[in-house]
């Protein structure tokens, strides 16, 4: 049975900086040493709304980038979108506020050994955690391609300074308003077909995940990806944020994503079960 | 130096602060953040004859001060439960309450069976009033026959050394009837309260939220009805042991729980939105012992039920 990430850990961070890009907001989090022990694909879970506030649970979201070397030491950067109350809250936050936060929650995108050629497919602010995977695999000589997709240009995330990882950035939105118009996963059948992808990393909604998990199967493409359930606790004590994975026997079982996940092997998902209850255990 | 040490029927624990079933799974996640040697004991999540995956997602919704929840009893099964996550929390030296549900009376007998061999235990929580059943007539603490008969089943498994307490819900219109019951029928605590049956509709399908369409809500939102049916119960009962629960999220509120009568105190969804909450809770509630002039936590059980006369003098 899978534990809880070994390093994660709680501490009270300062707020940074908070700049509003597009419809986002990238918040830099002071955290310290814990940057040591961020990958690309986990995440954090912050406690919202202050002291007396009547949200009690904990908010779920990936980390962006870390860095070493920040004016402040150690940092966390995120990408809010302001959508419900308590990513609104954490978007007012000021510099030099304090959030209470645990990290690094999950597990992480596996990074090749070997150079690989990587697509590195992101959904929305999906996109957050693929910049700072796009620095890894870079440094590990990888080919780095980004294709990034939504359904209007207001919803792309994709800051000037993470373009300088990838080879080649490209835009799908679903009303032309940027980019190319399309689906982001439109193009993947022919990059597989002409064998020019070792290695799909996605993060974005459920559905984006289970069209490309559809698309590589049959294929020698591997396709991780990091998956999205909602949470109340992040620390897998909970069993709220479950959806049906098979084991290499092929037994099913209803992991968390907060621990067996986020990053999960697509092809390891039973994605039309998703959302029901798989059959009874005999 | 308070004495926060408490006894639920035979069984001795350190400290009065428990985690609350179904809110630290088996412990292992929860022991990153606290040592579980310094708490009353690990309530184990519920455990079933066989391995359940639970209910469809969503299985949750925030509401204000609160959460409802879903879950259905996803679980091992008790084999893989005994043989794995027991073992554990007995290696870490945590003082272990395991908790069993069943959906027949047959079946909590069988669970008892197997508990009962399992070195380690200090108690056995009969969890009867599981709101996340399919069929609501399934919901024996709402059935005061069918509580009666779980709790004499698992009884006459059991034999007489492990406590039995026999977790019930407050959806009922009269809890002091079901508690008197299963005390009747052989339970040693009671744990009072489960989470109330609700149900959050989402405005975008318009529909019913959760996948299991109603679910549990916990949380501090529900803490005044665990006051009320602690009082209630200890007032009826006062010998019986109380394992108190239901939104408790600092000292002050496990203080409340003690003086409605609780001799433990069950921390749950705080556990979400803090994983050391416990710890917190234990060290506030000495503090507040310590401040009203008590030199116990056995003192404080119940203190609110003394007589008019006496808070004059």
């Amino acid at each position: 049975m899978s534990t809880i990430n070994k390093n994660a850990g709680r501490i009270i961070a300062t707020v940074v900086s908070n700049k509003r890009v597009g419809q986002y907001h990238q918040i830099l989090l002071n955290v310290g040493e814990m940057v040591n022990n961020c990958k690309p694909g986990n995440f954090v879970a912050m406690k919202v709304g202050g002291e007396n506030a009547k949200m009690i649970l904990r908010r779920a979201f990936a980390i962006s980038r870390v860095s070493l070397t920040g004016p402040y030491g150690g940092s966390m950067e995120l990408i809010v979108a302001p959508f419900g109350q308590g990513s609104k809250w954490l978007c007012s936050q000021i510099e030099g506020a304090e959030i209470d936060l645990i990290a690094p929650l999950g597990t992480a995108f596996g990074i090749p050994t070997q150079p690989v050629r990587a697509l590195l497919v992101g959904g929305g602010y999906g996109s957050a955690p693929l910049f700072g995977l796009a620095e890894v695999l870079k440094n590990r000589g990888c080919r780095v391609d980004m294709y990034l997709g939504a359904s209007t240009g207001g919803k792309i995330y994709a800051p000037m300074e993470g373009k300088r990882s990838v080879n080649v950035l490209r835009i799908y939105t679903e009303d032309g308003s940027m980019g190319e118009r399309g689906r982001v996963t439109e193009p993947i059948p022919g990059l597989i077909a002409d064998g020019l992808i070792d290695v799909i990393y996605s993060c974005g909604p459920m559905p984006m995940l289970q069209a490309i998990s559809e698309i590589v199967a049959g294929s020698d493409v591997v396709h991780q990806c990091a998956v999205e359930e909602s949470m109340a606790c992040g620390v897998g004590i909970c069993m709220t944020c479950v959806l049906p994975v098979a084991d290499t026997d092929g037994n099913v079982s209803m992991k968390r994503s907060c621990i067996d996940g986020p990053v999960m092997d697509g092809s390891h998902v039973l994605w039309d079960q998703v959302g029901k209850v798989p059959e009874v255990h005999s | 130096m308070i004495d926060l040490s408490t006894t639920l029927g035979n069984a001795w624990f350190p400290s009065p602060l428990f985690t609350a079933s179904g809110c630290a799974s088996s412990g292992k996640e929860l022991a990153q953040f606290i040592d579980l040697r310094e708490i009353g004991a690990v309530v184990t999540k519920s455990v079933m004859s066989k391995p359940r995956h639970g209910r469809a997602t969503p299985r949750m919704a925030e509401t204000p001060s609160g959460m409802i929840n879903s879950i259905g009893l996803q679980g091992p099964g008790i084999d893989q439960f005994l043989a794995h996550d027991l073992p554990w929390l007995v290696s870490q030296k945590a003082r272990v309450i395991v908790s069993i549900a069943g959906e027949t009376v047959e079946e909590y007998a069988t669970l008892a069976r197997k508990v009962r061999s399992a070195p380690g235990i200090s108690a056995l929580e009969v969890n009867i009033s599981c709101p996340n059943v399919e069929n609501r007539g399934l919901v024996f603490a709402c059935d005061p026959d069918a509580s009666r008969r779980v709790i004499d089943g698992v009884r006459k498994t059991l034999g007489g050394e492990l406590p039995i307490i026999a977790k019930l819900s407050p959806d009922v219109t009269d809890l002091v009837s079901i508690a008197k019951g299963v005390v009747d029928a052989g339970a040693d605590g009671l744990a009072l309260i489960n989470t109330v049956l609700s149900m959050v509709i989402n405005l975008d399908t318009m529909r019913p939220h959760l996948g299991g369409k109603t679910g549990g809500l916990s949380g501090p939102a529900i803490r005044p009805i665990a006051v009320r049916a602690i009082y209630q119960v200890h007032e009826a009962l006062p010998t019986v042991p109380i394992l108190g629960m239901g939104g408790v999220a600092s000292g002050r509120d496990a203080l409340e729980l003690i003086l409605a009568g609780a001799k433990g105190v069950s921390v749950g969804t705080a556990s979400f939105g803090d994983p050391a909450a416990i710890i917190t809770i234990q060290n506030e509630l000495k503090d507040l012992l310590k401040a009203r002039g008590f030199t116990s936590v056995a003192q404080a059980v119940g203190y609110a039920h003394r007589p008019a006369e006496d808070i004059e003098k």
